[in-house]
């Protein structure tokens, strides 16, 4: 393997620092020579690791008492001060794991930088002493893509860069920077009668929305981050300030150039670190209602929303959960639907509009067998109306206590949806697990939360197979495996199958153009040491 | 029978800015610091216009007491649905010793000048946490008083209204006028839509002063002082058990 600088840090040293202890760090040994002791049992369990997985580290104290170490950190340390450069454990710990299921592993150092100018400034001195970069934003990914797989130094562009820079209401735009979460995006542009509809479930940066290409409930009308990114300001490996549309462009349209924007959306740390987005508005709707409605199968539910689509109806929210997730949520939010699949929907328009495209789908949904049309105009009432699916993944969580959750992220044309949602649930009883299903099933897209406990790799192991497996059969269907996570570490395999050899090559000779010495995020869509 | 209503609504600093104190320590920095409508008075809004797509209400008038930019605030209010607004102004130096008394004397006269049958507020303001307008205001004209209302039906009488108290909910009966003030549950406030804010740029705002409605506007209170809550100490990290024991014994924390 290329040896990094600072080699003796991240050398593949068979020690590995694991718990909170100062003074006494727990050694674990790589997977099956020695057991865990309990309390690396404990902590564990705690972070719903799964203890076979343990991979070596070199210990954190090394950082600042190496030579080559003490020289990075004072490097740092002169770009953005000494209060926001640290190698505490908590604070890499926390930078290293997301929200996902799989083991993050701590950077060896976090900078908290104010400034692109900053940013650049970091990216230089890794670039000159080989160290990996790690960007962070809010940590709420799903697919490890934070992850410090070589180690190095996360990046964290939210902190302390969280203004929004710009609000053009009459353009419907704004410019944020990477500590600019969704909500507070939409908070403060609302009193203008303007929101940003992408809404993946956690409050994440808009910024980190666009290096995952993020999407949510509204794509179906409003599109994902893909459709609502007008331009980038990326920071390269090598320091180099770009921005993909331009140098203070937005324009809803352009034909300048090769489409960076596009390039970088979706590219998940690998190419740059983004450190400003220029986004679209949309306008408030006029009108809003929201209807639950059950039906006695997933195929019937389905077919609504395929029967709902070739009406051209334009609906803004079309979610599907399944029976299992109903008596989750019924559980957790303490609700009393029938334990039968539910479509979620939402009409947006004047208030003509939306009436009579709820007469059309409730028409749709009665045609298919469906049962007591529920719906709700009044703001608090449309809360409640959702308040089950907004709690699907905790309420999930929450039928096995202690889980963790491997949640799958398939997309397919939507014809193929109904069969492919059908095998799916067949091959998850087949195989004895619980996977509550929630859909956005207006794009085609579905998520499974395939629950395994984090002690119990053969569980894993059964989980991973139905992913892999649904995965293969959108692709077979013209989809996708992935539609909206992102590829992180968990579906490289998956995308090489997707694209096909030369596919793949035309991926990394871009990655080797941008980022020659493979710098950027390594581990994350590509195997590391591709060949370039 | 259609009832008037009048709403006050009071332009704040926005509730997720972070407060800091002025140099002085006499108030806090406004200058360029994000404002807008109090929460409370979003929902009173809100509460008016129900009341008014329900048919209980043909016109909502809003009124607010500033300096220039409170018209931002009557605008945010037009575009939720308000009919007309009143600017009360005041110049911005005066706007440190125009305090509660005055707004309720404001919106008394205003009651009386425009005959409206509600008088509909929100129960605080963020900003100074007062919670005294609507009762004064009451007391002022001798009208019934509905305060922290969390829910609110017409019956034949007048009014029927749920306050959320200390021990629980109490349901009240009024008759009408009254003034009532709007708790947090009463509704969850619309959001204004671009054809709304289109419209309310059309709607007609009257400016006057204090003066005009024969308001005294010399003050009754004096800030003395305005200082930050006491810095938060450091957390000690203790060792280990024997270390927490021996720390909780210290400070006292075990009678033996």
């Amino acid at each position: 393997a290329k040896m990094r600088g600072l080699p003796k840090l991240l050398s593949r040293a068979k020690r590995v620092r694991v718990g909170f202890s100062a003074s006494e760090p727990v050694l674990a040994i790589q997977a099956g020579i020695l057991q865990p002791d309990k309390f690396t049992q404990t902590f564990v369990q705690l972070r719903g690791l799964q203890s076979s997985n343990v991979i070596s580290q070199a210990p954190l104290a090394a950082v600042a008492d190496t030579d080559s170490g003490k020289q990075l950190r004072q490097e740092l340390e002169s770009i953005v001060g000494p209060g926001n450069v640290s190698s505490g454990e908590s604070v890499v710990l926390q930078h290293g794991q997301d929200e996902g299921p799989h083991q993050g592993k701590s950077p060896d150092i976090v900078v908290f930088p104010s400034s692109t100018e900053e940013v650049s400034e970091i990216c230089k001195i890794c670039t000159k002493h080989n160290i990996p970069i790690i960007p962070y934003g809010t940590g709420t990914g799903l697919e490890g893509g934070i992850s410090a797989v070589d180690g190095g130094v996360c990046v964290n562009v939210s902190k302390n860069m969280n203004k929004i820079l710009q609000i053009h209401q009459e353009d419907f735009s704004a410019v944020v920077q990477p500590g600019i979460s969704r909500e507070m995006l939409n908070q403060e542009v609302r009193a203008d009668g303007l929101w940003f509809p992408v809404d993946p479930g956690a409050d994440a940066s808009v910024c980190g929305m666009c290096a995952t290409g993020a999407s949510g409930t509204n794509a179906v009308r409003y599109g994902t981050m893909k459709e609502n990114c007008l331009n980038l300001e990326v920071v390269l490996a090598d320091g180099r300030i770009i921005h993909t549309a331009g140098i203070g462009s937005r324009p809803k349209k352009s034909s300048a150039g090769y489409n960076l924007t596009s390039l970088f959306l979706g590219s998940e740390g690998t190419l740059g670190i983004i450190t400003s987005a220029t986004v679209c508005l949309h306008a408030i709707p006029e009108s809003v209602a929201a209807a639950v409605v059950g039906f006695p199968t997933v195929q019937n539910a389905v077919d609504t929303v395929v029967m709902t689509l070739q009406c051209s109806v334009p609906m803004a929210r079309m979610e599907l959960l399944d029976e299992v997730q109903m008596k989750a949520c019924n559980e957790y939010s303490g609700l009393s639907y029938p334990e039968t699949p539910h479509l979620f929907l939402e009409f947006h328009g004047s208030e003509s509009e939306v009436e009579s495209q709820t007469e059309t789908v409730r028409d749709i949904a009665a045609d298919n067998e469906g049962g007591e049309f529920q719906w709700a105009v009044q703001q608090e009432d449309r809360t409640k109306l959702w308040t089950a699916r907004h709690r699907a993944y905790y309420a999930d969580i929450a039928l096995r206590p202690g889980c963790r959750s491997l949640t799958t992220d398939v997309c397919v044309p939507v014809s193929a949806l109904p069969d492919l949602v059908t095998a799916t649930k067949a091959d998850i009883a087949e195989h004895g697990l619980i996977g509550p299903m929630v859909g956005h099933v207006g794009d085609g897209n579905f998520h499974t939360m395939l629950l395994f406990d984090p002690a119990d790799p053969e569980e894993f192991r059964k989980c991973k197979e139905v992913a892999n497996k649904m995965a293969r059969s959108a692709i077979a269907l013209g989809g996708t495996c992935t539609g909206e996570h992102g590829v992180g570490q968990g579906k490289m395999v998956l995308l090489e199958e997707q694209f096909g050899k030369d596919g793949i090559d035309v991926m990394r000779k871009i990655k080797g153009a941008l980022d020659p010495q493979q710098l950027m995020n390594p581990g994350k869509i590509f195997s590391r040491n591709c060949n370039i | 029978m259609a009832l008037k209503v009048l709403v006050g609504c009071k332009r704040v600093i926005d509730y997720a800015v972070k407060i800091r104190i002025k140099p002085d320590k006499l108030g806090v920095v406004t200058e360029g610091v994000k404002h807008s409508m109090n929460p409370f008075d979003e929902i009173a809004v809100e509460e008016a216009m129900r009341m008014k797509e329900a048919k209980l209400v043909n016109e909502i008038i809003v009124v607010s007491c500033g300096p220039a930019q409170a018209m931002e605030t009557i605008r945010t209010a037009l575009a939720m649905g308000a009919d007309r607004g009143i600017h009360v102004e005041i110049p911005v130096d005066q706007m440190d010793t125009f305090q509660p008394l005055h707004v309720s004397k404001v919106l008394a006269k205003l009651a009386e000048k425009e005959k409206v049958d509600i008088v509909m507020l929100g129960k605080l303001a963020i900003d100074d946490d007062s919670n005294q307008t609507a009762q004064m205001t009451a007391s002022l004209l001798d009208w019934p008083q509905g305060v922290f209302a969390s829910k609110i039906d017409q019956t034949d009488a007048g009014l029927e209204i749920i306050r959320e108290v200390d021990g629980g909910l109490e349901t009240i009966r009024t008759t009408l006028p009254a003034v009532l003030s709007a708790d947090l549950r009463l509704n969850e406030p619309r959001y204004a839509t671009l054809p709304n804010i289109m419209k309310a740029k059309k709607k007609k705002v009257v400016k006057m002063t204090p003066a005009d409605l024969g308001v005294d506007m010399a003050p009754r209170i004096q800030i003395v002082s305005v200082e930050d809550p006491p810095v938060r100490e450091a957390g000690q990290t203790v060792a280990d058990v024997d270390d927490l024991v021996a720390k909780l014994k210290e400070k006292g924390f075990f009678s033996a």
